[in-house]
């Protein structure tokens, strides 16, 4: 059963078209990789599946849900639908424990022992149990993004977004977080990742969609695709890409 | 003519209840003018067009004019104009509450923009509605960068009540004057005054030092 569908979905930034006519659909459990050159619309196309960008045409549904169906249900579909961003974006003045405990208390309004029962259980299940009372400040990034993924899962999503979660980080703290990412994907979660991680694609992906001027250029099984790609502007992507 | 400090020991009962009503004006006026301030500053930074509007003509209305003016058109044109009549005392502090609002306002947009994108995205991406991102996260960021320039305009508030001289409120200012024009002890009188508006200045810069010491800027 499809999780999420594009029904030739648009967006326009003023004269500027970043996603046009973009038809797809997600079914539950894929794990969705989303490449493509920087302006592609990769990013917006993720950012609209949460509502932080506004489609400005055609519809797109996420669980039953239209994100053109008004500010509540848009809440609805972000409980729905996590997002873990490049720049972590945690609460600087919240512990970790507290960031993820912030969901279920604020959003899904469990007690504050109830929520920090569900925190201490996903910042184990992201191997950061111990530093569960230091600020995000006192983390490294890959410690950061961790937390973040920990404080997206904690709302109970059905499906998870990522945009670009390790490109702010070193090499060597990457790995701490695909294998967190790899992790979650062996435990059936839908997932929509925009990467550069052309591994990570080929070991976790079930599908793999290449984006060019707004549309979709390339769907298709990753390890296929990426060995044999199906046309010259998507080779030539992927050798700056490796 | 010599001088003569012990004046000032004479007299230093009246100015102490001129320094009350000075202290009076100026907290019951910054109490009201955060309110609105924080009410205007939201309506410039998150308010729709038409609230953005208001609060824009608002704070330049204000922002472009003295405030001895601001104080006058209260006290004697307001009467005429609407037929509300006030007295001093309560046109002196709704001058400060409408004086410093407009200057609050602007501070607290600042300090409200100057919170990063990514966390009103990040709050509002795991379900939260707007209004709850601004007050449990974009707010007490936004309340750390907000200390250093509202304790300045605290300051400014402060000695803004000394003109209200103009329509005779018995504030410090006010008082110096009345007794000077007694005695015409002016040196001592207008030392006297300084050091009592610098012991209240003092007093507000230690607060708000301290306050700013407790919270870490983020």
């Amino acid at each position: 059963m499809s999780i999420i569908e594009f029904r030739q979905t648009s967006k326009h930034f003023g004269p500027l078209k970043v996603l046009d006519h973009v038809d797809l659909s997600i079914d539950e459990g894929e794990v969705v990789v989303l490449i493509g050159p920087s302006g592609s619309g990769k990013s917006t196309l993720l950012r609209c599946i949460n509502g932080l960008e506004t489609i400005t045409g055609g519809d797109l549904i996420v669980d039953g849900l239209s994100v053109t169906g008004g500010k509540k249900q848009l809440r609805e579909i972000r409980q729905e639908a996590g997002m873990v961003f490049q720049q972590f974006n945690l609460f600087p003045q919240l512990t970790a424990l507290e960031n993820v405990a912030f969901g279920p208390r604020k959003v899904r309004n469990l007690s504050k022992e109830q929520a920090e029962e569900v925190a201490i259980d996903l910042l184990d299940k992201v191997g950061l149990a111990e530093k569960a009372g230091h600020y995000p400040a006192e983390l490294s990034g890959g410690q950061q993004q961790r937390v973040a993924i920990a404080r997206a899962l904690a709302v109970k999503p059905k499906v998870m977004l990522f945009d670009e979660p390790t490109s702010a980080l070193d090499p060597e703290l990457k790995q701490e977080v695909l294998n967190v990412m790899r992790q979650l994907a062996t435990e059936g979660m839908t997932m929509v990742v925009v990467t550069h991680e052309m591994n990570f694609a080929k070991q976790v992906g079930t599908r793999l969609i290449f984006m060019e001027h707004g549309k979709i250029a390339v769907d298709g099984h990753p390890r296929e695709v990426i060995d044999t790609p199906p046309n010259d502007r998507m080779k030539d992507f992927l050798q700056h890409v490796e | 003519m010599e001088t003569d400090w012990s004046v000032i020991f004479d007299y230093l009962p009246a100015l102490l209840a001129g320094a009350k009503t000075t202290v009076y004006i100026t907290i019951l006026g910054l109490v009201g003018g955060m309110v609105l301030g924080t009410l205007a500053g939201l309506m410039r930074a998150y308010g729709g067009w038409l609230l953005n509007a208001i609060a824009f003509v608002y704070i330049e209305a204000i922002r472009g004019t003295p405030i001895v003016v601001q104080v006058m058109f209260l006290y004697f044109a307001l009467p005429v104009l609407a037929d509300i009549r006030i007295d001093p005392m309560s046109a002196a502090i709704l001058a400060i509450v409408v004086n410093a609002g407009a200057y609050i306002a602007e501070i607290v947009r600042g300090a409200f923009l100057s919170i990063s994108k990514g966390l009103t995205e990040a709050g509002l991406a795991i379900g939260l509605p707007h209004w709850k991102v601004l007050l449990y996260i974009v707010g007490p960021l936004a309340f750390r960068r907000l200390i250093p320039p509202l304790g300045n305009q605290f300051i400014v508030s402060l000695k803004d009540t000394s003109l209200f001289i103009v329509i005779g409120v018995g504030e410090l200012t006010r008082t110096g004057q009345e007794i000077m024009a007694s005695n015409f002890r002016a040196v001592e009188i207008w030392t006297a005054v300084a050091i009592i508006y610098l012991i209240m200045t003092g007093t507000l810069t230690l607060i708000l030092r301290v306050t700013e010491k407790r919270m870490k800027i983020l």
